[in-house]
């Protein structure tokens, strides 16, 4: 796992931290592993890059877990932005059956909602604006 | 999850289906805040049932907690069908107290983002487990295209659940419904006005034909 930067720690460098996570080190992790390795560089005030995005059902919970965890004053939640499906989903019957993003890669930036800002999204670029805060 | 596990509950989720269809379908309308989720659900409720759902309010999380209203009976040329709606907190991201200081004291404002925040952690978790359709509402007068809206149609449509979306608000002049069916063509997309009661026929026809 990266190593996370404290935004408390007075001794931390004056930055932010962007951790790129591949996919071969998200593929061994079970759904729970993957959002607290994400919240977790988040909290620390992180920008979190996957390089394969996460499952329909991942990002469900990722949002129901997001609740749980702000609170006033310390964390208001999180900015995520993901490339547009592609036009060539597949649409074939395993692929239904295991869910339309099955085997789907897409990119995926995820941020505290305080420091993160989208400028500009298509289907090939996102452009965002970090803070330090 | 295993390919083994995911058949399976795929098969169990068809299973299921097949065997309540003579139950009344679990409805749940979402959407981003703000989309007058709300407003639809008490006019539904109100033209079949004549009580309204919740409160309405233009402050952001007015509805905080998944609210149901059961056996709503819809008759449509000679058929009827019993749905239950279920209205839910708009879904987001996140939630700053700060955006309700203007409107009510720190601690209430404090109060009403942990509720929103359990709220819409309910309704994500009500997508996965509870619910056999889905009304998605969005305001045709802003841009539809926003990642919570985008991952919310994923969301749903990996649980191959169907989807009616209706394009809310055509009474404002910056209204687009285009824009809507531009943003998500997969899916059937209704215009209506719920605060005015626009369009409920159609509204009306569309439920009937997707959840009956």
């Amino acid at each position: 796992m990266p190593k996370a930067t404290n935004a408390d720690d007075s001794d931390a460098p004056d930055g932010v931290q962007i951790d790129l996570i591949s996919g071969e080190r998200m593929d061994g992790m079970a759904t729970m592993e993957k959002i607290r390795m994400i919240l977790d560089g988040v909290h620390d005030g992180n920008i979190v890059i996957l390089e394969e995005g996460l499952t329909p059902d991942e990002e469900s919970r990722l949002i129901e877990v997001t609740m749980a965890e702000i609170s006033p004053d310390e964390f208001n939640g999180i900015e995520i932005e993901t490339y547009p499906k592609s036009e060539t989903r597949d649409s074939s019957l395993l692929g239904r059956i295991m869910g339309s993003d099955a085997g789907e890669a897409k990119l995926t930036v995820i941020g505290p909602a305080n420091q993160i800002e989208t400028l500009h999204k298509d289907e090939t670029l996102i452009s965002a604006l970090v803070s330090r805060n | 999850m295993g390919l083994f596990t995911e058949l399976k509950d795929s098969i169990s989720r068809a299973t299921d289906r097949l065997f309540s269809e003579q139950e009344p379908k679990r409805i749940g309308i979402y959407g981003p805040p703000n989309a007058g989720k709300t407003t639809l659900a008490n006019r539904i409720a109100r033209d079949w049932t004549g009580d309204a759902v919740g409160a309405e309010s233009h402050v952001p999380h007015e509805t905080r907690r998944a609210r149901r209203k059961e056996d709503v009976e819809i008759e449509r040329n000679g058929k009827t069908v019993t749905i239950d709606i279920v209205d839910t907190p708009g879904v987001t991201t996140k939630v700053d107290y700060e955006e309700f200081t203007d409107e009510m004291d720190k601690e209430d404002a404090i109060r009403r983002s942990r509720e929103a925040t359990e709220g819409v952690a309910e309704a994500m978790h009500w997508l996965r487990e509870d619910v056999d359709g889905v009304i998605y509402v969005l305001d045709s007068a802003e841009d539809p295209i926003t990642q919570v809206n985008t991952m919310l149609i994923g969301i749903i449509e990996s649980r191959e659940l169907p989807v009616l979306i209706f394009a809310n608000k055509i009474d404002l002049k910056e209204s687009s419904v285009k824009r809507i069916e531009d943003a998500f063509p997969q899916h059937k997309t209704v215009p209506l006005s719920a605060k005015e009661g626009e369009n409920m026929d159609e509204v009306y026809d569309n439920i009937a034909e997707y959840f009956g």
